[in-house]
């Protein structure tokens, strides 16, 4: 159990694991081996957030100066639309669950796949094949519609490939809710002897919170865009007020899924910090039951607030304070678990090895994000910031600064699991703090910019803006060299980095005790699941068994 | 199917149905069982946008939407009911015919469900043509119909009115579709004797999603044909 010892013993061949067993193209695009396909999602993920980080390049370009002088505002249209389309259903949806969730579910719960694995094939294949779509209309024109697609505007006003796109996110769709479908059976009826719900790991809890929302929400979405195409090919007139459909009715079925949905970007994301949190304070983690049933209420409340996104749309006032009051009622759980990790790491035997830097960059970041959500659910200010920077300053928070932090700082954790190399240590701390400086230079001053009035989706802006639209665009700039130097090492690591051993962290779960990299039927033996999860010694334990 | 898991199946003893990852074919069936009932969830969810699109404009252009429905031929509707209980009952059989393993009565049962599956879609075939030929479809040439008693046009909604129906019935109608080709895939597994007493769990689970199209159904025809035909 000795932390971070490099393997000492040097093999003549290299063990059988999932990554040596087939090397053609073939042994990869027709896999069903879990691991493998979360690989694959690793890959696609990677891509589509290139692209995605492109197009905010260019919009933090075009904003730098106050006059509309690089792209003509139709042209900006298209490029946060293409940002939002790419990063929301191709990078942030299928992020975490497709690569860690894949990846860790069976193993974390030691069994060897998850319940359909041809399945599990499918979906990447849907959600790669939507993604190009997706990228297929963004080349060939664009859509200037925004990721919301509202109507009339992208059924009867709008120029651009709106069907193409619209066919692209309700394909990968289907690849969220087979995910989500595969996953919750996964939990269900796959734990190895022993491990009941309550020894269960909290990633694992999350995505089963996760998973409820996919299957719950992602078929309203379905039909929506359904009913769009349908309606932009054939003018149905169900969201066309020209003869007598509803456009708020779209905004409703829209936000049914799409306010979910945000809880499919963070919870998973929340799942990966309890894990890290718990990893490296070496302690129980605190409240596990709590953090666990916060989980599955996020899930629950996600379904019951989609109505803030329309404070400013028609919709009653009485609806708007029930909805303000229920979006309020989120905070509680999500407090908990913020409480939760604090408490985890108070007295531990904390090391701040990279992957916690992210952990603790997700928690500061996410409770600002987290509290300024509480701000927008409030009726008054919100109709002051609509339409803001502010607002596109709180979900960069809860997003880039939720979710990418604890994607990678996830990736950091079990990346000596996935390639069984170890990166370089100074490199990712390096990373992680750049990140973290570049992110809250980007996305601060934009709180600010909004608060005073700069509305969002405007390719040009008056003067006084100016200063803090350079700071923004110069953080971006850092942000966008942060995440460039993880590529590189993970990417030189999986050559040139030292062997690591199976359990580097000195870690527990089920996970850790398999071979780094897991052989493709992950255990030789089934285990049995005996005691709690996260059973570290306390200190004060150590001492007396010592 | 089974036949390139089966190679990677570990134990000497293990059946050749059951894949590598599951301890045994119970609880094999348990996960296949729980997925079937959650993609049933989703679907569910898939229809009740629409469900929910039609109940509103319905509440907000009622005189439109009772006018449209009395339009509809309530008389094949009423037949295609009939046709789709009666296949939901030898879907029932066929399932019945599994977990005996008799190859035959499966394969009988199959057909005739692919039979009365057939039909129905054939008499809905008919009714399109009808709306068709009345200029009743949505689009540049839907022209307003008449009241059928008053004859005076009805309002302009009622053309949402087809414009849901047509969505609503097209959607369980591909489902249908896709229920039969899963149907004939369950006929070509039979034929080669894959279902025994031991195993029949896809028969079990294309029975699900049968059933479950059969009452979508079951809520389309009162919601669409039924509902406020005698007020008019």
């Amino acid at each position: 159990m000795s932390a971070t010892a490099p393997d000492e013993t040097p093999r003549v061949a290299e063990r059988p694991n999932y990554l040596n067993t087939g090397y053609g193209v073939k042994s990869w695009l027709l896999t069903i081996d879990h691991k493998r396909i979360a690989i694959l999602y690793l890959i696609g993920v990677t891509f589509f957030f290139a692209i995605g980080g492109l197009y905010a390049a260019a919009i933090r370009l075009e904003l730098l100066t106050p006059a509309g002088d690089v792209f003509q505002s139709e042209t900006y249209n298209k490029l946060f639309t293409t940002h939002g389309v790419m990063m929301v259903f191709f990078f942030m949806i299928p992020g975490i669950p497709g690569v860690l969730g894949n990846f860790l579910i069976p193993l974390m719960i030691g069994a060897k796949d998850v319940a359909f694995p041809r399945l599990n094939l499918l979906s990447w294949y849907l959600y790669i094949i939507g993604g190009l779509l997706a990228l297929w209309a963004t080349v060939h024109g664009g859509v200037d519609t925004g990721w919301t697609f509202y109507t009339p505007y992208s059924t009867v006003y709008s120029n651009g490939w709106v069907v193409v796109t619209g066919v692209g996110v309700f394909i990968s769709g289907f690849s969220s809710i087979l995910t989500g479908l595969n996953f919750l059976v996964t939990l269900h009826t796959m734990r190895a002897p022993g491990m009941g719900w309550t020894r269960m790991p909290l990633f694992c809890w999350s995505m089963y919170a996760t998973a409820i929302i996919q299957i719950l929400g992602t078929p309203v979405i379905a039909i929506t865009l359904l009913l769009l195409v349908a309606e932009r090919v054939f003018h149905l007139g169900v969201f066309d007020p020209a003869q007598g459909g509803d456009p708020v009715l779209f905004q409703h079925l829209f936000w049914f899924y799409s306010h979910p949905a945000v809880y499919i970007m963070i919870l998973p994301a929340m799942g990966v910090i309890s894990e890290l949190v718990t990893a490296f304070a070496r302690k129980p983690i605190f409240g596990y039951k709590f953090i666990a049933a916060s989980s599955v209420a996020i899930a629950t409340l996600s379904f019951l607030v989609w109505g803030h996104h329309m404070f400013v749309s028609g919709q009653s006032v009485y609806a708007g304070l029930v909805f303000s009051i229920l979006s309020f009622m989120v905070g509680v759980p999500s407090a908990i678990k913020v409480f939760n990790w604090t408490a985890t790491l108070y007295k531990g035997s904390v090391s701040y090895q990279t992957p916690l830097l992210y952990a603790i960059g997700f928690i500061g970041l996410f409770t600002f994000g987290g509290l300024t959500g509480l701000m927008l659910a409030a009726l008054g200010l919100d109709i002051h910031v609509h339409d803001t920077y502010f607002i596109v300053a709180h979900f960069h928070y809860i997003m880039v600064g939720g979710t990418i932090m604890a994607y990678l700082g996830g990736l950091h954790y079990w990346w000596p699991k996935i390639s069984g190399r170890l990166y370089p240590e100074y490199w990712s701390r390096v990373s992680a703090w750049v990140i973290f400086i570049g992110f809250n230079l980007t996305f601060f001053p934009q709180f600010i910019v909004g608060y005073l009035g700069m509305p969002r989706r405007y390719h040009a802006y008056p003067e006084e803006f100016q200063v803090l639209n350079v700071m923004s665009t110069a953080g971006a700039s850092i942000l966008g060299i942060g995440y460039v130097i993880p590529l590189v090492y993970f990417a030189w690591s999986m050559r040139y980095g030292k062997r690591a051993a199976d359990n580097p962290w000195g870690a527990t779960g089920l996970e850790w005790e398999t071979p780094s990299p897991p052989p493709t039927e992950n255990f030789a033996v089934t285990p049995t699941v005996t005691g709690r999860p996260y059973d570290y010694l306390t200190g004060r334990e150590e001492a007396a068994a010592g | 199917m089974g036949a390139h898991a089966a190679a990677h199946a570990g134990g000497h003893d293990s059946p050749p149905e059951l894949r590598h990852h599951f301890v045994d074919l119970p609880a094999q069936r348990e996960a296949s069982t729980l997925g079937m009932w959650a993609f049933l969830v989703t679907e569910v969810l898939f229809f009740g946008g629409m469900f929910t699109a039609y109940v509103i404009y319905r509440a907000t252009y009622r005189t439109a939407f009772e006018g449209a429905s009395n339009l509809l031929d309530i008389k094949l509707g009423a037949f295609n009911t009939a046709v789709l209980i009666m296949s939901s009952l030898t879907m029932a059989l066929a399932v019945w015919a599994s977990s005996l393993g008799r190859k035959n009565l499966i394969i009988l049962f199959l057909i005739l469900t692919i039979l009365l599956g057939g039909i129905f879609l054939g008499v809905k075939v008919i009714e399109y043509k009808q709306k068709f030929e009345h200029h009743e479809v949505p689009g540049p040439h839907f022209v307003v119909p008449l009241n059928e008693k008053t004859h005076q046009p009805l309002p302009p909604q009622s053309e949402m009115f087809f414009s849901l129906y047509f969505c609503m019935t097209g959607l369980h109608a591909l489902h249908m579709i896709i229920g039969i080709g899963l149907l004939t895939w369950l006929i070509v597994k039979a034929r080669r004797g894959a279902f025994t007493t031991r195993y029949n769990t896809p028969v079990d689970m294309v029975g699900l999603y049968w059933h479950f199209v059969d009452v979508v159904w079951i809520f389309l025809f009162p919601l669409l044909y039924l509902l406020g035909r005698h007020t008019l």
